[in-house]
């Protein structure tokens, strides 16, 4: 029993020490996003303002651009989200539900090709966005993201375990595929769905390679583009900076704690294997 | 299901023609430009461009600064990797035990990390670093060390970078070592503390070797991820002092985005495609070369 006692608060003094460990930067974050100019830079530290000041980020909004970026960065992920979460349904549906000429070899090079970094795409995608005028439009970030190979395979991999005898009786009932995928599939699928737009809203928010690319105009820049352009010009207001990190990552954080059942799903299948 | 397939590829149709212009013909395209000398020029007018065939890849071999990201990378992965691989199986271990209260708690701390942008991250860091006013030499000088200038010199930049990394990346993979840990039977534990077996004995002899699949997707997870890794060195040492933070991925982008030799910068993503693609075939052959023998 007392052995017990002893080991278990022996477990609970780590796991507080490593929930320190990670929370104190985001307390950290939080505490000196509220200080004025230069209170956060003291020696010894001061880990509380002694006043609490929004002067931070009624700086970021009213004289810099953080309105704006926060305004891009919501269109982003929104359309991101929206667009994929159709275009990847769709494409899971087809491979979860109907058997047609080139399906297994398509669905191979897919799942083969989810190997290939990113980065080599790169710069060709440049090139073509910069050829269609797309460079510093939304569409240079939505039109490639519509469609992921993680997204399909998540989607195929639920939709198979819906019923064939589902979609035969509507099928009966002289619906068309059409409907079938409107009407019963995508309620049906509502978990995975929830999931996906999960992954694909916050890794849309968080990406920061491709939008440094695509969007080189002030007036288009994401949120952490904005940020760490911020920081090549602001890197020593520590309590700007501060509180730019602090509005970039509320949204997700808010996001998350509603939803993470369904992100620790989405971890899950992902890492399900062949 | 019908035999109208037709219908099959009306569904098909967004994502592959998304994929198809997006990312094979770029993979291709990609593959073409890594031998010419595309450059600023052949932007304006393509006519510019010459045809060099492994010009690029033999200008590579005889690059120093890509040999010093390329051991960069290396260094972070060989580092980075296992460190975060013991932690998250550690975490997920710990939080697995029956004596722990405050789970979710544990779990969220632990996880935040992982959904909350690297920029911003990065931003908390770079103060934390301070040698001057960084949390972390205040913590030093409290026990009579440092001041460690963490970001600013060659030798302590990239331990900075690893640290950095693991804390962000450890709660992702702590949650698929849980869900690894779920599918161990309980009756298991219960055999082998009937013959005796402490804690350690136990994780040792029952969790470590039945987590062995989980550890393969875990490892090829973290090496592919951290081969590619960028935005560190990018936003918090532009991958100095010294180049000692020059990742290949930091290099690829400096060379196609910022001098604007894309054909160098393609043949850059092939040699680091290369390299991911042997480093996962690798660990997939000694994964179940280690499953054949048991």
């Amino acid at each position: 029993m007392i052995r017990n006692t002893a080991k278990s608060l022996l477990l609970h003094l780590c796991l507080f020490v490593a929930a320190a460990f990670t929370l104190i930067p985001f307390l950290w974050m939080l505490s000196a996003s509220f200080m004025k100019n230069g209170e956060a830079t003291l020696f010894p530290p001061h880990f509380v303002p002694t006043h609490i000041s929004f002067q931070q980020y009624a700086i970021l909004f009213h004289e810099l651009n953080m309105g704006r970026y926060f305004l891009n960065s919501t269109i982003l992920a929104l359309g991101v989200t929206g667009g994929s979460l159709l275009v990847n349904a769709m494409a899971g549906f087809a491979f979860a539900k109907f058997t047609f000429p080139g399906k297994r070899p398509v669905f191979t090079l897919l799942l083969t090709s989810m190997i290939i970094p990113g980065q080599i795409t790169m710069l060709p995608v440049f090139l073509l966005l910069n050829k269609l005028g797309l460079l510093n439009t939304y569409w240079g970030i939505i039109l490639p993201g519509l469609a992921s190979i993680f997204g399909i395979f998540l989607i195929r991999q639920y939709v198979s375990t819906i019923p064939d005898s589902l979609l035969e009786a509507a099928y009966m009932d002289g619906g068309s595929s059409f409907l079938i995928f409107w009407k019963i599939i995508m309620p049906l699928a509502k978990p995975v769905l929830i999931t996906l737009a999960l992954f694909t809203f916050m890794g849309t928010w968080n990406d920061f390679l491709w939008p440094l690319i695509v969007m080189t105009k002030d007036s288009m820049y994401t949120l952490p583009v904005g940020l760490a352009g911020l920081l090549g010009e602001h890197a020593q207001d520590t309590e700007l900076m501060m509180a730019g990190s602090v509005i970039t990552i509320i949204p997700i954080i808010l996001i998350f704690l509603f939803l993470q059942k369904y992100y620790v799903q989405g971890i899950l299948v992902g890492s399900i294997k062949e | 299901m019908k035999k109208t397939y037709q219908i099959a590829y009306i569904f098909l149709a967004p994502a592959l023609l998304t994929l198809t212009v997006f990312f094979f013909l770029p993979v291709l395209a990609a593959l073409g430009m890594s031998f010419t000398d595309f450059d600023i020029y052949s932007i304006g007018n393509l006519a510019r461009t010459r045809f060099v065939f492994l010009q690029n890849y033999q200008h590579l071999l005889h690059d120093p600064l890509f040999w010093k990201s390329l051991l960069n990378t290396a260094y972070f992965v060989l580092v980075a990797g296992p460190l975060t691989i013991f932690v998250s199986l550690f975490t997920a271990m710990a939080l697995q035990s029956s004596l722990l209260r405050f789970k979710s708690f544990f779990r969220l701390a632990f996880f935040l990390p992982v959904i909350t942008n690297l920029v911003a991250i990065a931003v908390v860091w770079r103060y934390l670093y301070h040698p001057r006013f960084g949390l972390l030499n205040y913590i030093l000088a409290l026990f009579h060390c440092g001041p460690i200038d963490w970001l600013g010199n060659p030798h302590w930049a990239m331990p900075a970078l690893i640290l950095l990394a693991t804390w962000k990346n450890f709660g992702y993979f702590m949650m698929i070592y849980i869900a690894g840990l779920q599918t161990i039977p309980g009756e298991l534990y219960e055999a082998s503390s009937l013959d005796g077996a402490n804690w350690w004995r136990q994780q040792w002899h029952v969790t470590v070797p039945l987590l062995a699949p989980t550890t393969l997707l875990v490892t090829i997870m973290t090496v592919v991820g951290y081969l590619q890794f960028f935005a560190e060195p990018y936003i918090m040492t532009q991958g100095g002092p010294l180049n000692a933070t020059l990742s290949v991925v930091l290099y690829l982008y400096d060379q196609g985005f910022r001098w604007w030799k894309m054909g160098y910068s393609a043949s850059i993503a092939f040699v680091l495609f290369s390299v991911v693609f042997l480093a996962a075939v690798l660990q997939l052959y000694l994964g179940k070369r280690r499953e054949a023998w048991g």
